[in-house]
């Protein structure tokens, strides 16, 4: 009788300290959610209805630009931030501080001037196409291209790639990669058979925190992209502040967006377990 | 173990941000030698280690190995495993794939392997583990996979530093015994890092004694337990009474304020000397006719036996003798000729 009262104080005290995040999650996420939904699934009459999810299909062609544009970033986030946070949990002391600041310091900057200063180096008539023009090249089309919305995707979501990756490697204890030297591990095998697999969950930490960002901004495309490669993001937008105004049509989109994001993250999760099931086989 | 030289240290000096690790490491390990390097924390016995692995490369001296000189050869082309202090096991595989990686990095076939990992298994008695995650197992496991994980590799040299160290004292004393019993079974030659200095006195062919970078005695347990070279190795190898005292001649050593029959010659005359008597060495006898008398200060049970401090004219005799005495009784005590080390004086 005794043990079982000691039982029930420890898990009231438990659930204690997680009420004012209950409370926060939901006044301002499932019922502002439950908002999106009615709105998607009424018209401005209040009716039920689900044509504001099928008007969406008129912007399946943003919706997959969205997709691939996020995907090509996420990619390129992983391809340069891996070997950066690999280095950076192997250093020490100074170098390190150094080399982490260095990360971080783009994000103290406010996030619309970063995506300013890059208008104003792609731009036709921008820095680099005025040093450029000093060897009589160019004026190269940078601005309001794909290239240029993945490049601002890159430059402003980065940190959250490296960030939770150099947190898995730094539990890579620096013994463990010498063990399997010691076994005769050349530096790429032990990349491939340690390095990689032991970072896996920051991976995939790292894609989900720069792939949902990506996939849903409509800033960066707007400043970078021009008119021409408008994101899903951008649609939105315009349905609630824009000429067409239409909340109900544009919490429909958000909904579906919502959705190919779980769904997108559902696999990765999946990609993940099959994962762990290789490690205890 | 056989007279041929394995690995030969010639002159190794290691230096990290201008400090001196190793001051000039001169050492031949021969082939299936079992050989300790024993030492405080921050002797450099662990880094002399790395020397050998290929984690740390000497500032200046040679490194051979088999008559090859291997400076520079990084640790993945050594002929030479390593057990680590945390075992620095892989998390992410199981036991098989743990004991298994060394082979599988060489692309040996897979049944091979099996055949291999399964024999090594048995050797360290844990047959049935395959399939287990590493953190499923206890200290004593762990420290059994990453043995066989470095020996299924069949290295001439078996690297082990602190190996047992995490271990409680039963199961650290079943483990000395195991891998003696391995060192034995596999020919291979064992070189074994460790603080503890019983540890190493039961194991070893030879024990390296080490302090500040620099080896202080080479030689058997039987040599380094009887005959420490100076006083640090006597105090660090067991417990003793080191005295102050004044070698009148050959054989004939002053200390405690009495003169003494001794084994030792080779001094100058009046040359001032450290004694050093093990406290098992101390025969209690009558108060009056002992050379040696003093007042029982404390007495502590230790299982096999007693042991005393004693004091004799502001001197702390440390004495172990089977016999209890009480607490303030008037005791004497003698030393036989052959038990009186001297040593010369260390320089401070």
């Amino acid at each position: 009788m005794k043990g079982t009262s000691v039982k029930k104080n420890k898990s009231s005290w438990g659930v204690l300290p997680s009420i004012p995040y209950i409370a926060w999650m939901v006044t301002f996420i499932i019922i502002p959610l439950g908002m999106v939904a009615y709105f998607a699934l009424t018209n401005a009459q209040g009716q039920f209805t689900l044509e504001n999810i099928a008007r969406g299909g008129e912007h399946m062609s943003v919706l997959l630009r969205s997709i691939k544009l996020a995907a090509i970033a996420t990619a390129l986030c992983v391809v340069i931030a891996y070997p950066l946070a690999y280095i950076l949990s192997r250093k020490q002391g100074f170098q390190k501080q150094t080399l982490s600041i260095m990360v971080m310091l783009p994000m103290w900057m406010n996030f619309l001037l970063r995506t300013y200063a890059w208008m104003t180096i792609l731009e036709n008539n921008g820095l680099i196409n005025k040093f450029l023009s000093l060897f009589g090249i160019g004026p190269l089309q940078m601005i309001n291209t794909q290239g240029a919305v993945i490049l601002g995707m890159v430059y402003n979501y980065i940190p959250f790639m490296i960030l939770p990756l150099y947190t898995t490697m730094c539990k890579i204890g620096n013994d463990v990669i010498e063990a399997a030297q010691d076994l005769g591990g050349s530096p790429l095998q032990v990349m491939a058979k340690v390095v990689i697999p032991l970072s896996l969950p920051g991976v995939s930490t790292g894609i989900t925190m720069v792939f949902v960002p990506a996939i849903s901004t409509f800033i960066i495309s707007k400043m970078l992209g021009g008119g021409t490669n408008q994101l899903i993001g951008d649609i939105i937008e315009l349905q609630f502040l824009g000429n067409s105004y239409n909340p109900n049509l544009g919490s429909a989109i958000s909904l579906v967006l919502m959705v190919v994001v779980l769904l997108c993250m559902s696999i990765m999760s999946n990609f993940d377990d099959e994962e762990m099931e290789g490690r205890i086989l | 173990m056989k007279d041929n030289i394995l690995i030969s240290l010639k002159d190794i000096v290691v230096e990290f941000d201008g400090q001196r690790i190793l001051k000039g490491i001169n050492l031949d390990i021969h082939d299936e030698e079992f050989v300790t390097f024993l030492g405080p924390s921050g002797c450099g016995k662990t880094t002399t280690l790395r020397i050998i692995g290929g984690f740390v490369e000497p500032t200046a001296g040679d490194i051979y190995f088999d008559g090859k000189k291997i400076n520079g050869v990084p640790p993945y082309k050594r002929n030479v495993n390593t057990v680590f202090q945390r075992y620095a096991l892989f998390p992410h595989l199981n036991v098989f794939d743990n004991v298994a990686f060394g082979l599988n990095i060489k692309k040996m076939d897979k049944k091979v392997i099996a055949q291999k990992v399964k024999e090594m298994l048995k050797l360290v008695g844990l047959v049935g583990f395959e399939n287990r995650n590493i953190n499923q197992l206890s200290g004593g496991q762990q420290q059994r996979v990453a043995i066989a994980r470095a020996l299924v590799n069949e290295p001439k040299v078996l690297l082990l530093d602190e190996p047992l160290g995490a271990l409680d004292l039963k199961l650290r004393k079943e483990m000395q015994t195991e891998l003696m019993r391995i060192q034995k079974s596999l020919k291979i030659t064992f070189i074994y890092v460790t603080h503890d200095q019983e540890e190493a006195l039961t194991m070893s062919d030879r024990v390296v004694v080490m302090k500040d970078g620099e080896i202080q005695q080479i030689g058997t347990p039987q040599d380094i337990y009887n005959e420490p070279k100076n006083a640090f190795v006597a105090d660090f190898i067991g417990e003793s009474n080191i005295i102050d005292g004044v070698m009148y001649e050959d054989f004939e050593v002053e200390f405690a304020g009495q003169a003494f029959k001794c084994v030792d010659k080779g001094f100058a005359e009046n040359e001032r000397v450290d004694v050093v008597i093990r406290p098992e060495d101390i025969i209690v006898g009558d108060y009056e006719t002992s050379p040696i008398s003093g007042e029982v200060e404390s007495v502590i049970f230790k299982g096999v036996h007693y042991e005393m401090s004693v004091d004799a004219h502001g001197y702390q005799w440390l004495i172990h003798s089977t016999q209890s005495q009480e607490v303030g009784a008037h005791i004497g005590m003698n030393v036989r000729p052959e038990d009186i080390h001297i040593m010369k004086k260390m320089e401070v």
